[in-house]
């Protein structure tokens, strides 16, 4: 027998299931697995461990390159959908918010307590300065945000800044979803800027460090400090937790790929991106309560002591929810 | 292993090893960058598009709500849908559509792309989301300075703009300086991105009618290897009259053969010969890469 013979009945034989095969992935890849009859998902297998064989005889015993190209993608193809997820969106979910998530902050714990204290020193410092020397306000807070909270406002002016609700009450959901989506937005920008070494996320998180502690210094010489202690709180515990903890992924990403340790440069990098990852759906998790509680909450609850207490309860729970130790379900 | 010697859309040298748990290697090829760039531009219209609709949408019912009286909430309502649209399609397009079985957006199924875990093991969503959440730095902050610095009047804050232009720009072209094409957010996430072409199984070029007498010597069959054999097999495919006149020329000259047969009968019965020849040296585990293979 010829192999010209050998090849044709190769080929004539195995033809007809490398065409189911490639209608059912057809099907699958259009629609989803679900669209598939029990009889086409339970020769899915079958005919696939059949294209793997043949793929491997052809590569062996042909040189019909269209052949074993076609092979290879359908055989790939394939590959995907029977070793593809496994787990259900459901069951994603509660993994995350179980274990996942509170797991990935508490490893992040070092590079927390960093962007945290970078925050804190550049509020402190900014304070400072501007206690000493009120001009310093202008060149930390920029006066679209200030938006005539600044020295020459009086302190009747302020203090209505505090309670007043915009425009008397109503806009508060796209006021609340604006807030959301801006912080969201920077919150990212400051995670992903943790790749160029941690400089830009540290210059980040000072930068709203200084902001704060220059309005304090504002508020505080008109007497109004306990007050903006209040208004901050409601929203800011949530949100400022958010963004030193986003501070903190950027951080993880960028100690990775400059200080590797014993693994690879690329397995560190992989390993930190995935952890930083989960924090980062969590931080936008978190500011979008810190959003309605910025938007809604500080514009309907007025009591200094109110807002004190939603904030600093608010803050326990995130607390207790990442940090306290629990026993695992998986053991 | 695969030959390194196997032509066909991919190079060897981008041919990446994925061994299925059946022990065989499927070895993927790795996307090219001009099929990422395409995906990419897909991708970006499709978003844009789906803003602009978003847009009108958003115009046109608010327009319709001021002029039924609508109260104030409803026009809240529609700015609220806008905000939260726009955030939506800017963060996560790319993340829902590579989280689902098919690991690719419109713009990679397009090009018959999809994203795969480095390390063989199923694609995970945390990887998805850290390679797409990158794009912050890679594409919106470029394109941020970029903007500031073209519409920015004061000369020393338009230069400190292009100095970030400049900067951010590192990160951007990081796929176009590493031979896997990682993109910096790739490299975060564990992934590459591998180009599976969905194609329908061709004809033979072959008939597989025993062959009789032989129109060639056992020298003239010998001439070539299996890399000059598949791109003969692509020269006949595609079966251009020009490119069929010069590499008839090319292997007559070669060969020392005259005989009688327009080029195309000429090539495939080269063709067909030779196939048969060096498939008889595979099933005697004899593989010659190419004719300087000896």
């Amino acid at each position: 027998m010829s192999t010209q013979t050998i090849a044709r009945q190769f080929r004539e034989q195995r033809e007809n299931d490398w065409q189911r095969l490639e209608a059912i992935l057809r099907v699958a890849e259009r629609k989803s697995v679900r669209a598939l009859s029990d009889e086409d998902l339970l020769a899915l297998p079958v005919l696939y461990r059949g294209a793997l064989s043949s793929l491997s005889l052809a590569r062996e015993t042909s040189l019909d390159l269209e052949l074993v190209t076609y092979l290879e993608g359908l055989c790939a193809r394939a590959y995907f959908f029977v070793y593809g997820v496994r787990t259900t969106a459901g069951a994603k979910f509660l993994a995350f918010f179980r274990a996942d998530w509170p797991d990935a902050i508490r490893s992040l714990w070092r590079e927390t307590i960093v962007s945290a204290l970078l925050m804190i020193l550049g509020a402190v410092a900014a304070y400072l300065l501007v206690a000493n020397d009120p001009t310093w306000f202008d060149a930390f807070v920029p006066g679209e945000l200030g938006s005539g909270r600044d020295f020459q406002a009086s302190a009747e002016e302020l203090r209505r800044t505090l309670y007043d609700a915009p425009e008397g009450g109503t806009g508060l959901s796209f006021f609340a979803t604006f807030l959301f989506t801006h912080n969201a937005q920077v919150s990212l920008m400051c995670f992903a800027l943790g790749f160029a070494f941690g400089v830009p996320t540290a210059m980040l998180l000072v930068h709203n460090g200084t902001m704060l502690g220059a309005f304090f210094a504002l508020f505080q010489d008109r007497g109004l400090a306990f007050e903006l202690g209040g208004w901050l709180s409601i929203h800011g515990t949530t949100e400022l937790f958010a963004i030193v903890l986003a501070g903190a992924a950027g951080f993880r990403i960028g100690w990775a790929v400059v200080f590797p340790g014993e693994e690879t440069r690329l397995t560190a990098a992989t390993r930190a991106g995935r952890t930083a990852a989960i924090a980062m759906i969590g931080v936008v998790i978190m500011l979008m309560c810190a959003g309605l509680l910025e938007g809604y909450g500080r514009q309907l609850i007025t009591g200094d002591w109110t807002r004190y207490a939603i904030g600093w309860t608010l803050l326990l729970l995130w607390l207790a929810y990442f940090y306290i130790p629990r026993r695992r379900a998986d053991g | 292993m695969v030959e390194a010697h196997v032509l066909g859309p991919h190079a060897a040298r981008d041919r990446r090893s994925l061994v299925t748990p059946e022990g065989v290697d499927l070895s993927l090829g790795l996307a090219t960058g001009g099929q990422r760039v395409g995906a990419f531009v897909v991708d970006l219209l499709i978003m844009v598009l789906a803003l602009i609709a978003l847009t009108l949408i958003v115009a046109f019912s608010a327009v319709g709500f001021s002029a039924s009286g609508g109260g104030e909430w409803a026009l809240e309502f529609v700015g609220v849908v806008w905000l939260l649209g726009f955030f939506l399609i800017r963060n996560f397009y790319f993340i829902l559509f590579e989280a689902g079985t098919r690991a690719a957006t419109w713009g990679k199924r397009a090009f018959g792309l999809r994203v795969v875990a480095r390390s063989g093991e199923r694609l995970t969503s945390e990887s998805v989301v850290a390679r797409n959440l990158m794009r912050e730095v890679e594409l919106y902050l470029p394109l941020s300075y970029l903007i500031y610095a073209m519409v920015e009047t004061d000369s020393g804050d338009a230069l400190l703009a292009w100095g970030g232009v400049l900067w951010v720009l590192v990160f951007t072209l990081f796929p176009f300086f590493n031979k896997d094409r990682l993109r910096v957010g790739d490299l975060l996430a564990g992934t590459w991105v591998v180009n599976i072409p969905k194609k329908n199984l061709s004809y033979d070029l072959v008939t597989h009618a025993p062959i009789e007498t032989s129109q060639f010597s056992k020298e003239q069959l010998d001439a070539y290897g299996v890399y000059e054999l598949q791109t003969l097999e692509q020269v006949l495919r595609d079966a251009q009259p020009d490119t069929l006149r010069l590499v008839a020329g090319t292997i007559r000259e070669k060969i020392g053969y005259w005989g009688p047969g327009d080029d195309y009968e000429f090539l495939s019965a080269y063709y067909r010969e030779a196939r048969a020849v060096m498939e008889r040296g595979l099933l005697f585990g004899k593989r010659r890469a190419d004719k300087h293979d000896r």
